[in-house]
């Protein structure tokens, strides 16, 4: 559970002569690697590491921890880090919670904090920090083009489900935002739920015309299973969370046809994407997922931030990683003022290629989709 | 609620009672024979459901999956008991969970080596998907239907097993007195590794019966023992009549709470504090409800122990 790895990229390279190396530069990864979550934070490292592999940089040192999702934890790995380890940078965390408890102490600490997914609006608002970036999204974002999308697809009376806990909340409150429609019923669920009967009896009850649910990972792969053997032929919006390539195999036909947004998709059609995809596929032997695109995009952010910048001078740093002078496997990517991404969010659609469930484009829900969040902040 | 819809919610909390029983039955035999808190019974639900995958995968046949599940957790429940769980008995109950504890870490690691990080496919057989119409005009899953079929013959099989079998009547005089059986010639550690075993297997078969219609990932089948011990805390441990009830109720109560409260809080709340005051206590029915039945009845509906 413990295993640490430390990985000096193109770790065979003798130390360039000459140039005064002030030792490696320290990234401390924070991520799930095990129990429930681990496909997350997996996709997540490798598509971090492949990126550190990429670049060939001997200079750049990561040391990956497991968090096992537990916030008690994440925060003992990010005092270790900061203190014992003395890293630079700190990336990683996959969920909410745990960043809640580890951004604002190492920012406070003068590290920087890039994260490749969790973005929870209280970090992107009041409590936002000049150290913090966010290199995947605000937790609203793709749930907001989600309602954007139900209007296009003229969606008049939607039932919508999330688990009770902040994210939850983010993602109807989100979808809220840009749907014009009715709402025939809310719901909230039990996080970690797996059965849905109760909730799919609702839907069927209630007269919607459509179906948005913000299940991540095992409850969505629970529930669209569910709703696939229910006979409710509603159609199904929501984020990318429960359709991401990890995930999709173990749904099965049970997910085809349906409509999801996600701000990357491995058919997006610019030079850095096609490099990705190959690379990944050639480097894991398996198609990349939306977090592995977010972790490849993460390294990159950095890795250009280093090239102009010497860590050591956090403004210099700062303004490096603001420019975002990388070629993001989204295409058009760039900041906001609060930190946070501000890019086009797609709508993609489940389809089988070969023996493989993957997504397909379908269109753009949300043209720079900044945050609902950015105004509040001051840096 | 219109009636329908209240029946196929009734429905819905037998079907989660029904697979709840699956898993509660082998942890209440299991401590009520040896006195064994087993917090790594969620483990062998898990084992069940990758070792349905595995077969399914490779034979496209849901009945070797099933079986596939009996004979993989049996398996690995019998092989646990004799190299760990053996060694527990006469240690008092916190060296067991710690020991449990670390059989848990174990098995989802090991379990994750061997498959990946990734979640596994395992879906309904084709002669089983989709709705059918009950009388009054329910349509409701056939897959969960057989599920609660399933689940109601297993547990008819295992009152028939404890009350009319010669195994039935060791297990019985284990759970009162060891020494005794002991004495009278019956093996007692091969009693208690087949006691393990068999409930081994009943939580490998809900593993699979649950996991083609939830999904397969390490880490399972442990909210599934959390509420497995509610049941048995319910139905008073180490009997599994009270297993069978304490899971139709924790099943029924948090299916109808989960549908029913929200609309509850509606009659005089906004609706967004509705919602969410609603889900947050329907979370909470479950034990809610142990508590009041612990009140009532310190050993549960049909605990015999420490009476």
């Amino acid at each position: 559970m413990k295993a640490r790895s430390l990985l000096l990229a193109a770790g065979t390279a003798v130390l360039m002569a000459g140039a005064a190396l002030a030792g490696p530069v320290k990234i401390g990864m924070i991520t799930t690697l095990s129990g429930g979550g681990a496909s997350l934070g997996v996709a997540i490292r490798d598509g971090f590491m492949l990126a550190i592999k990429q670049s060939g940089r001997t200079d750049v040192e990561v040391i990956v921890e497991d968090d096992q999702r537990k916030p008690d934890i994440a925060v003992q790995l990010a005092d270790r880090m900061v203190q014992s380890d003395k890293v630079d940078i700190l990336t990683g965390i996959v969920w909410s919670n745990l960043a809640m408890a580890v951004v604002p102490s190492v920012t406070a600490q003068g590290k920087f904090y890039i994260s490749p997914n969790a973005g929870p609006s209280a970090l992107a608002g009041k409590g936002c920090h000049k150290n913090y970036f966010n290199a995947a999204w605000q937790n609203d974002n793709l749930h907001e083009a989600a309602g954007a999308w139900a209007n296009t697809a003229g969606f008049k009376n939607s039932f919508i489900l999330a688990p009770n806990y902040p994210a939850g909340v983010d993602a109807l409150n989100g979808y809220k935002r840009f749907y014009k429609g009715k709402i025939a019923g809310e719901v909230f669920t039990k996080l970690g739920q797996k059965d849905y009967a109760g909730e799919i009896a609702q839907i069927r009850a209630s007269g919607a015309d459509s179906v948005f649910f913000f299940l991540p990972g095992g409850m969505g792969i629970a529930f669209l299973k569910q709703y696939a053997d229910s006979g409710v032929n509603l159609p199904l919006v929501g984020p990318a969370f429960s359709f991401d390539q990890d995930i999709l195999q173990a749904v099965g036909d049970a997910a085809l046809g349906v409509h999801n947004t996600s701000q990357w998709n491995k058919d997006l059609d610019n030079p850095a994407n096609k490099a990705f995809v190959a690379a990944f596929v050639k480097e894991y032997g398996r198609l990349p997922s939306l977090y592995a695109s977010q972790g490849y995009d993460t390294a990159n952010l950095i890795l250009s931030a280093l090239d102009k910048a010497d860590v050591k001078d956090a403004d210099a740093f700062r303004a490096a990683l603001e420019a975002a002078d990388f070629a993001s496997v989204r295409g058009k990517f760039r900041f906001g003022p609060n930190h946070h991404p501000i890019q086009d969010i797609y709508v993609r659609e489940v389809v089988k290629e070969g023996d493989v469930y993957t997504n397909r484009l379908v269109g753009v829900a949300l043209k720079d989709r900044g945050d609902a969040y950015a105004a509040e902040c001051r840096m | 609620m219109s009636f329908s819809l209240f029946v196929e919610q009734l429905l819905n909390g037998l079907q989660l009672g029904v697979t709840l029983f699956l898993t509660a039955s082998g942890l209440t035999l299991v401590f009520g024979v040896m006195g064994l808190i087993n917090l790594a019974h969620g483990s062998l639900f898990m084992i069940g459901a990758y070792a349905a995958a595995a077969v399914a995968g490779a034979t496209g046949s849901f009945l070797l999956a099933s079986a596939a599940s009996l004979a993989a957790a049996a398996a690995a429940g019998a092989l646990i008991e004799m190299v760990v769980i053996r060694r527990l008995y006469s240690r008092d109950h916190l060296d067991q969970v710690l020991a449990t504890f670390a059989l848990i870490l174990i098995l989802s690691e090991g379990t994750r080596w061997i498959f990946g990080s990734f979640p596994l496919y395992l879906s309904i057989p084709d002669w089983l998907a989709g709705p059918v119409t009950l009388p009054g005009g329910i349509r409701y899953p056939l897959y969960r239907l057989t599920i609660i079929l399933v689940g109601l013959v297993i547990a008819a099989g295992l009152f028939l097993l404890i009350a009319r079998t010669r195994l039935g009547i060791r297990i019985r005089a284990g759970e009162s007195d060891r020494e005794i059986v002991a004495a009278l010639g019956v093996n007692i550690a091969a009693l208690y590794t087949i006691v393990f075993a068999i409930g081994a297997a009943l939580a490998g078969l809900s593993g699979a019966l649950v996991g083609a219609i939830q999904s397969v990932q390490v880490g399972m089948g442990e909210p599934v023992m959390i509420l497995a011990f509610v049941v048995i805390v319910i139905g008073g441990i180490g009997s599994i009549r009270g297993a069978l009830i304490g899971a139709i109720l924790v099943g029924v109560t948090d299916t109808l709470g989960r549908a029913m409260l929200p609309d509850l809080f509606r009659l005089f709340m906004d609706n967004s504090a509705a919602t969410s005051v609603g889900s947050a206590l329907a979370s909470m029915l479950i034990y809610v409800l142990m508590a009041a039945v612990l009140i009532v009845r310190p050993t549960g509906l049909y605990g015999a122990r420490g009476a």
